[in-house]
């Protein structure tokens, strides 16, 4: 193969850009089918209690509409019936009953559906809906029941964990105690949520979907509706950004094929901007305590970590917030507590970097303020605290090069321009300062299966069930089979989001390119060697372990005239196609053997204006021990976007209640401030990319979340240096530093 | 969103006619808050009166100063060379606020008569005198942090939000109406008002009338000028707090000065006591501070928003040194 950006380790451009950028791809809410229909969903405006009374006849006579779906008309729903778990398949259910009954559980749930011929007559029935209420006292501040937290029951891990002496900071030379407040921030990618539902029959279903698993929507919608799983067909080839909220069936899915079902025609349901912050999820606003003690030379000796998460009221929702915090130094006494609060909100879901964006904070601004009390640069701190092995499971890494990273950050931001004394320098009447911080997330990869089909013509067709919620699934996909098989990737297909496509895991965890594309590497890897087989005497002489496949064809580099393209194989053999379809995971044995990890670093340099309060991130560099890069620009793109992410996690990004009504005042775009491009400064992106021997065949890591843990502690720490004020609730707004 | 009807007027006349025989009409020009207003069923007209093609687009020189049509994008205010050479403190603002996008739609006329982004205001569960006469003020006792400091009053502390109306308060703008009654000139500083016993009405204007200009009077200020914007983020978020700062110096004395606040106040907060500390002072941080001092009598904070009686001074300090050139 001649263009080597083909290859693992290339820059190849994403294969549906052209599809992208020219209106080609179709997202769900893209789909016309014939006879749709449009559902718009009515708010609960109480927070906790029962609906009385709930007037749809206003609605129901509103002109186009066809009914008005609520709790007490709404189609039995099998799982619930049979009073089973709502949440089906490991907590990726709709946790709540959907117009189930009469219970509010959260300022927001939905309470109706009105369906219309239009989404703007739909919109105005929905106005006209009106609910009488019995209602009861409500909690939605977590400030005021943090005594109220429960020890998780779902998640084994985030028992109390204690290595050593508990509490050991205490007693340590010198040491430090201090609370990180994280509020909750909303996932808002910039295509709204929803679903398209359509009844083939009276068991058959297809939905065109928002998701980040084609076959966990599958499933769950299966399993909630007592159908084979084989007459639930999910589409999702494209998904307008996600991060995290579309990890699970919401409720207003279950709703949506409920009033399809209802009105026996397709029903489209986009949620509303407002409605992306009441009903899809958030990371939780979490309240951490930190404890943490060292020699006067710098050993680390003790660390305790605190945390109180925000949850709703009818299920348990947990992260890996302590994870960090056993592993990420080597510290011989370490005691972690995890506690989950009931609140009537609306469930959490996983947002980029779950549970370890929220602990790096309160770990990296932990260390980072003890580089100050002990008077000790905060790499060198690290260094010196850095373990050779997980000292959590006492395993070697599979690879750790977070030193390396540690190093090229502080060249490429200019570490050395940094005083270690804050409010030190000023540049342009600002306050300058330099902030770094380290991420880490597992380096995950689960059971994934792909199909590989060489057709008569040398054009290979790839698929899998996977999601390409943004970072250019696809993309990575065909270069990794272009890689293995040499051949041209425009002359490669590699098909995901569709529900009857082999078996993917979700979209999660940034385990996509570790678990599909091993399945791709192995599939065409099995595929290469048939052909092989199949070659006949052609290649007879040559040893299979020489051959060099390239351009479509088998090379022997011994023997040059034996050379046979892919395509006569298939001819020689009257084959119309060859295929082959593998799954792939990790050995549990190898998994045993190895703490396996991605890391990041995150550098950045701001201004702080001394009298105003406004930062300004000057400079940021990111860097990531991710093993082998597979796309060296859809990567960077991923590490670009997980900057701009922290940018808004440290400055902007705040979701408000106001807990007398339970009720956000600022779930619109105006007042929930993402970051825009002013924000946002130049972000120079490195790679450690070197290959782990354990984790994938191609060496990779995953890269997803790691893009955003570490960078808002890094921003920070930088402003503390800039200004000697530590912020310990983010965002760091203007008002926090005059 | 209500259904509405929806008629177009070309005519000055054809559009106040149209406005004084129905009740719940409304005018729309650009339309960049009225629709989202409409969208969220906080205001829901029964007609709409489409006046964005009346022929009120031109930036004019007068004999002794500017007249700006009403229907004068704010984008094409900002970016034109007039303005920008005797009047460079209105382009400063414009610049400012929104979006390009939005800048490219909003109107002159339509910036001014902006409704307040108070969330208590947008949401229609929540209580709100502005929105709902006598219903109560979410806002006094709830999540005030965007809220005034100045001028408030028992029954709402929300804000007017326009970026634009800050330089046009300081430059002693004249908003030109036409009505029913014919023609009538509002000195700016009587075109917005504060809350009191009515903060439904954010203006002076009556019914049925019709913003067709504003003018400025010629400016000693086309130098010595400044708009700061301290907000959450760099761009596309309204003022924690602005200031609009002009002087006429005459080497380091100030021989006059302009100041106007916002997001501080139901209208934009002029500031005429600390202008008339700053006349005939020299140029100094020890002057702007004692200026901004005199600038904050009767400020008063609430839970969230007390920072804003630090920021508020601070930032009048600030514009002033830029204005004056005496920062880095």
């Amino acid at each position: 193969m001649k263009n080597k950006d083909e290859k693992i380790g290339g820059r190849m451009s994403r294969v549906d850009a052209v599809l992208k950028v020219t209106g080609g791809a179709t997202y769900f809410a893209e789909y016309e089918v014939p006879n749709l229909t449009y559902g718009v969903l009515v708010p609960s405006t109480i927070t906790r209690g029962r609906i009385k009374n709930i007037d749809t006849k206003k609605a129901e006579s509103a002109p186009g509409v066809l009914v008005v779906l609520t709790h007490v008309n709404a189609p039995k729903v099998p799982a619930y019936e049979a009073k089973e778990p709502s949440k089906t398949s490991s907590g990726r259910g709709p946790g709540m009953m959907a117009f189930h009954n009469d219970e509010i559980h959260f300022n927001g749930q939905p309470i109706a559906m009105v369906v219309a011929d239009t989404f703007e007559r739909a919109t105005y029935a929905a106005s006209l809906v009106k609910a009488e209420y019995q209602e009861q006292k409500h909690q939605t501040d977590l400030k005021a029941n943090l005594a109220k937290g429960n020890v998780p029951k779902t998640n084994k891990s985030l028992q109390d964990y204690q290595r050593g002496e508990k509490d050991a900071y205490k007693t340590a030379p010198v040491n430090l105690e201090e609370e990180y407040v994280l509020p909750s921030e909303v996932h808002n990618p910039m295509e709204l949520h929803g679903i398209l539902a359509q009844w083939d029959g009276p068991d058959k279903l297809t939905v065109y979907a928002k998701t980040q698993g084609v076959k966990m929507t599958q499933q769950v919608i299966a399993e909630t509706f007592k159908l084979p799983k084989e007459n639930v067909q999910v589409h999702s080839q494209f998904v307008g950004g996600a991060f995290g909220m579309s990890l699970r069936v919401w409720p207003h899915e279950i709703a949506t094929i409920l009033a399809a079902k209802k009105v026996n025609r397709p029903v489209k349901l986009v949620i509303t901007r407002n409605e992306m912050f009441t009903i899809a999820g958030y990371r939780p606003h979490t309240h951490q305590k930190i404890g943490i003690g060292a020699t006067k030379d710098g050993k680390i000796v003790g660390i305790s970590h605190w945390a109180n998460v925000q949850n709703s009221n009818y299920e348990e929702f947990t992260e890996a917030t302590v994870a960090m915090t056993k592993f990420m130094y080597q510290i011989p006494n370490v005691n972690t507590t995890y506690r989950v609060v009931p609140l009537d909100i609306c469930s959490p879901i996983p947002m980029r970097g779950p549970g370890e964006a929220t602990g790096a904070f309160a770990l990296e601004s932990a260390i980072d303020e003890l580089s100050y009390a002990l008077d000790v640069d905060p790499i060198e701190l690290r260094i010196m605290n850095y373990p050779e092995k997980d000292p959590e499971r006492d395993l070697p890494w599979s690879s750790n090069y977070v030193r390396e990273a540690y190093k090229m950050g502080a060249d490429k931001i200019g570490w050395s321009n940094r005083s270690n004394q804050p409010k030190a320098k000023m540049e342009d009447g600002m306050w300058v300062g330099y902030g770094m911080a380290t991420g880490t997330f597992g380096a995950h990869r689960r059971p994934a299966t792909a199909r590989a089909c060489l057709n008569a013509n040398g054009t290979l067709l790839v698929q899998s069930a996977a999601s390409d919620i943004g970072p250019g699934t696809g993309t990575a996909m065909v270069q990794i089979a272009a890689d293995v098989m040499g051949i041209p990737a425009n002359r490669i297909k590699f098909e995901l989001g569709e529900s009857n496509l082999p078996d993917a895991p979700i979209q999660g965890g940034s385990a996509t390119v570790a678990s599909v594309g091993s399945a791709v590497h192995e599939a065409c890897i099995e595929l290469r060697q048939k052909l092989v087989e199949l070659s006949g005497n052609a290649l007879k002489n040559a040893k299979v372990d020489t051959l060099v496949y390239e351009d479509g064809k088998i090379n022997s580099p011994k023997d040059r005239s034996a050379s046979i393209t892919y395509a006569e194989v298939l001819k020689r053999n009257n084959l119309p196609k060859l295929e082959v379809t593998k799954e792939s995971k990790l050995s549990e044995d190898q998994q045993k053997k190895f703490a396996m990890y991605s890391f990041s670093v995150h550098f950045v340099k701001v201004h702080v204006h001394p009298t105003t309060g406004v930062v300004k991130v000057k400079h940021a560099v990111a860097l990531a021990d991710a093993g082998t890069i597979v796309n060296h620009k859809t990567a960077s793109s991923q590490m670009m976007g997980g900057a701009v992410g922290g940018i808004g996690m440290a400055l902007t990004e705040e979701a408000v209640i106001d807990h007398r009504f339970g009720r956000y005042v600022n779930n619109n775009f105006a007042d929930y401030h993402v970051p825009v491009n002013a924000d946002v400064p130049e972000v120079d992106v490195l790679f450690v990319d070197k290959k782990d021997p354990y984790t994938t065949p191609m060496g990779s890591k995953g890269l997803g979340e790691i893009a955003i843990i570490g960078m808002a502690p890094a921003i920070a720490n930088a402003v503390y240096n800039a200004t000697g004020k530590r912020i310990r609730e983010l965002p760091i707004t203007p008002d926090k530093l005059i | 969103m209500k259904a509405f009807q929806y008629v177009r007027s070309t005519t000055a006349k054809s559009a106040i006619e149209a406005l004084a025989k129905d009740p719940s009409a409304m005018f729309l020009a650009g339309g960049t808050n009225l629709v989202d207003l409409m969208k969220r069923g906080v205001t829901e007209p029964d007609k709409l009166i489409d006046i964005s093609r009346l022929p009120y687009t031109k930036i004019e020189k007068e004999s002794s100063g500017v007249r700006i049509g009403a229907m004068a994008l704010n984008s094409q205010v900002a970016d034109d060379k007039l303005i920008q050479e005797k009047w460079p403190l209105l382009s400063l603002a414009l610049n400012a606020g929104a979006s390009a996008q939005l800048r490219n739609k909003a109107t002159v006329g339509g910036n001014m008569l902006q409704r307040t982004r108070c969330g208590y205001f947008y949401d229609t569960e929540m209580d709100c005198n502005k929105r709902q006469p006598g219903s109560g003020c979410g806002a006094k006792e709830g999540y005030n942090r965007m809220h005034a400091i100045f001028g408030t009053s028992e029954h709402c502390i929300a804000v007017h939000p326009s970026d634009m109306c800050i330089a046009l308060a300081a430059l002693d703008a004249t908003v030109i109406v036409q009505g029913p009654k014919g023609e009538r000139k509002i000195p700016f500083a009587d075109f917005h008002r504060l809350p009191g016993d009515h903060p439904e009405k954010d203006n002076t204007l009556e019914k049925g009338e019709l913003i067709t200009a504003v003018t400025l009077p010629d400016s000693p200020y086309a130098k010595n000028v400044h708009y700061l914007k301290v907000r959450d983020r760099t761009s596309y978020a309204f003022a924690l707090v602005s200031v609009a700062a002009a002087l006429e110096l005459d080497g380091k004395t100030i021989k006059s000065a302009r100041l106007a606040m916002g997001g501080v106040a139901h209208k934009p907060w002029r500031l005429l006591e600390a202008e008339k500390a700053l006349v005939g002072q020299t140029v100094s941080e020890a002057t702007f501070q004692k200026a901004a001092e005199v600038a904050m009598t009767g400020a008063k904070g609430y839970e969230y928003n007390s920072f804003k009686l630090k920021l508020a001074p601070n930032s009048i300090v600030e514009a002033l040194k830029i204005a004056a050139g005496l920062t880095a």
